[in-house]
């Protein structure tokens, strides 16, 4: 009778095993595809020269996604030059303020950024980067990469906001205290003893974000637009690798499609990458108190 | 001349009145230790010493609070606040190193108030950890993490950053509480080799420390200063009956 007991137990046992493997395998199962499809279909793409030439003339074979990368990069640098410090400061802000009004208003005001669909971002991009920078130069160009910069400057925001706050607060009062009592200011303990002590937290936050803005396309398409030739002039609208991917795929040339699949391998190596990154950061920065 | 006397001190948080009518006075170059159940206000108290109050919120302080002949409770600005603050250290119960090397916890304060730097920075690092007797283990391994240091010397290193500013008062806050008996014996040690510079308060929850180091003692209950005296007579013959039952482990 007791074994009895113990042999249906021991199959039960077993049996909710198996369940949660085979889950847990089918919930990664198509991410390993998606990487190997893109792996597969991208890795043959790349060469040096698709790093070093930009686009060729529509109908020639070859070219490269180098227009891509530099707009990327400047978009990237100078989203982070923007959102970076306004995001540190108010996610230091939500972390020592956590019950006043103003707080509370502005991470309700953070919730509601992050949940913006990304088009309706690119559109508060135009009118607000896009069409006042356009006034301000006198020149007829619109778009520019300082615009799109801008506009995904916001969403890095609610990314850094919350990760800084997260960080700061897990921030032992003892040691503020000690800074304190040291005769020490209070911005100045901020700046010499929190953040320095949230600098893996913090750190990580904006690697996410840049991971996260890399592949955005929406709001590019009414920002940066997008360009068949080479530039790095901040004031002129650019390629990007999204955008890149985007048209490319549209077009109806092989060779297009194949430079589009090389790209989209390029991105995606670069978030995971960037991803891997995050991970040492926090392992190696973190301090245990 | 006392270093700190306090007259009709009364302190609320909120609607609590945690400090009830306290008045003492502070003798210099000696260790005052101050006992008393938890919640009886000593910790409070200490931190009307440096104004660390300040920080919670719904605090109100009343009374007179002298250090040196001036009324520290009178301060408006955070700057005169800050300059009190480096005149009167504070040791936590808990060691609190900054994540930050041996030599940047000591160096961290007089940075910040450009009270030294250079070769200067370095002689007065040295000095503040043979004054702890830290130096001789730890002057090969300045760099080291200060969280790799032990807890004892956690706390060693924690008052050597407080020397660091030059305070005239230092203030202890159940500095041995997360320490073992051998480690507290010796930070114990070390205060006896510091009242001949400065003036310690000590708060404990540890009779036999209060009774071992101490030159006089206070009894708080429920906010009051019950007694106050030289430590050999408090210990010995207690004159309120609340002091007798708690020294003894009737209380409560």
């Amino acid at each position: 009778m007791r074994d009895a007991n113990l042999v249906i137990r021991n199959g039960v046992n077993v049996g909710f095993k198996a369940v949660i493997i085979v889950f847990s395998v089918a919930a990664v199962l198509p991410l390993a595809f998606i990487l190997g499809f893109i792996a597969f279909q991208g890795i043959s793409a790349l060469n040096l020269d698709f790093f070093i030439h930009g686009s060729k003339p529509t109908g020639e074979v070859g070219g490269g996604i180098l227009n891509a990368l530099v707009g990327s990069g400047l978009l990237i640098l100078i989203a982070s030059l923007a959102a970076v410090p306004v995001s540190v400061v108010t996610g230091v802000y939500l972390a020592e303020n956590r019950t006043s009004k103003l707080a509370f208003f502005v991470r309700w005001a953070v919730d509601l950024i992050q949940g913006m669909p990304s088009i309706v971002l690119g559109l508060i991009g135009y009118a607000w980067f896009v069409l006042p920078i356009a006034r301000a130069t006198g020149s007829g160009v619109t778009f520019s990469i300082l615009a799109g910069g801008l506009t995904l400057a916001l969403m890095m925001l609610p990314i850094i906001i919350k990760s800084t706050e997260e960080t700061v607060r897990l921030i032992p009062v003892s040691l503020k205290e000690a800074s304190i009592a040291l005769g020490v200011p209070y911005w100045r303990t901020i700046l010499s003893v929190v953040l320095p002590a949230s600098l893996s937290g913090i750190v990580s936050g904006v690697l996410i974000a840049v991971g996260r803005i890399a592949g955005e396309t929406a709001p590019l398409l009414f920002t940066v637009f997008g360009n068949y030739y080479f530039n790095a002039d901040i004031l002129k609208p650019s390629d990007a690798m999204p955008l890149l991917i985007f048209n490319y795929t549209m077009s109806p040339y092989d060779d297009l499609h194949r430079i589009a699949w090389g790209a989209a391998f390029v991105l995606v190596a670069f978030i995971l990458i960037l991803n891997i990154f995050v991970r040492l950061v926090v392992r190696r920065w973190k301090i245990r108190f | 001349m006392k270093k700190i006397t306090a007259a009709g001190l009364n302190l609320h948080y909120g609607t609590f009145h945690a400090l009830i009518d306290v008045s003492l006075g502070i003798e210099p170059n000696k260790i005052t230790a101050m006992i008393g159940p938890s919640g009886c206000g000593k910790s409070t108290l200490l931190r009307v010493f440096n104004r660390m109050n300040d920080a919670i919120e719904g605090v109100r302080v009343a009374g007179n609070v002298e250090l040196d002949g001036e009324n520290i409770l009178a301060y408006r600005d955070d700057e005169a606040i800050d300059i009190l603050r480096r005149k009167v250290g504070m040791v936590f119960q808990r060691p609190n190193p900054f994540p930050l090397s041996v030599f940047e916890n000591v160096a961290f304060g007089m940075r910040i108030h450009k009270l030294a730097r250079g070769r200067e920075l370095e002689d007065r690092v040295a000095e503040s950890l043979k004054a702890v007797l830290l130096w001789d283990a730890l002057k090969d391994k300045l760099k080291r993490s200060a969280l790799s240091l032990t807890l004892e010397q956690r706390q060693r290193l924690c008052i050597a950053r407080l020397i660091a500013v030059t305070p005239d008062v230092i203030l202890l806050d159940e500095p041995c509480s997360s320490l073992d008996p051998v480690a507290t014996l010796k930070i114990e040690e070390l205060m006896l080799e510091l009242k001949k510079r400065y003036t310690i308060i000590i708060v404990t929850h540890n009779m036999a420390q209060a009774a071992r180091v101490s030159d006089e003692t206070g009894f708080m209950l429920l906010g009051r200063l019950v007694e106050f005296g030289e430590t050999s007579r408090i210990f010995t013959a207690p004159q309120a009956k609340e002091t007798e039952e708690y020294i003894t482990g009737r209380y409560g």
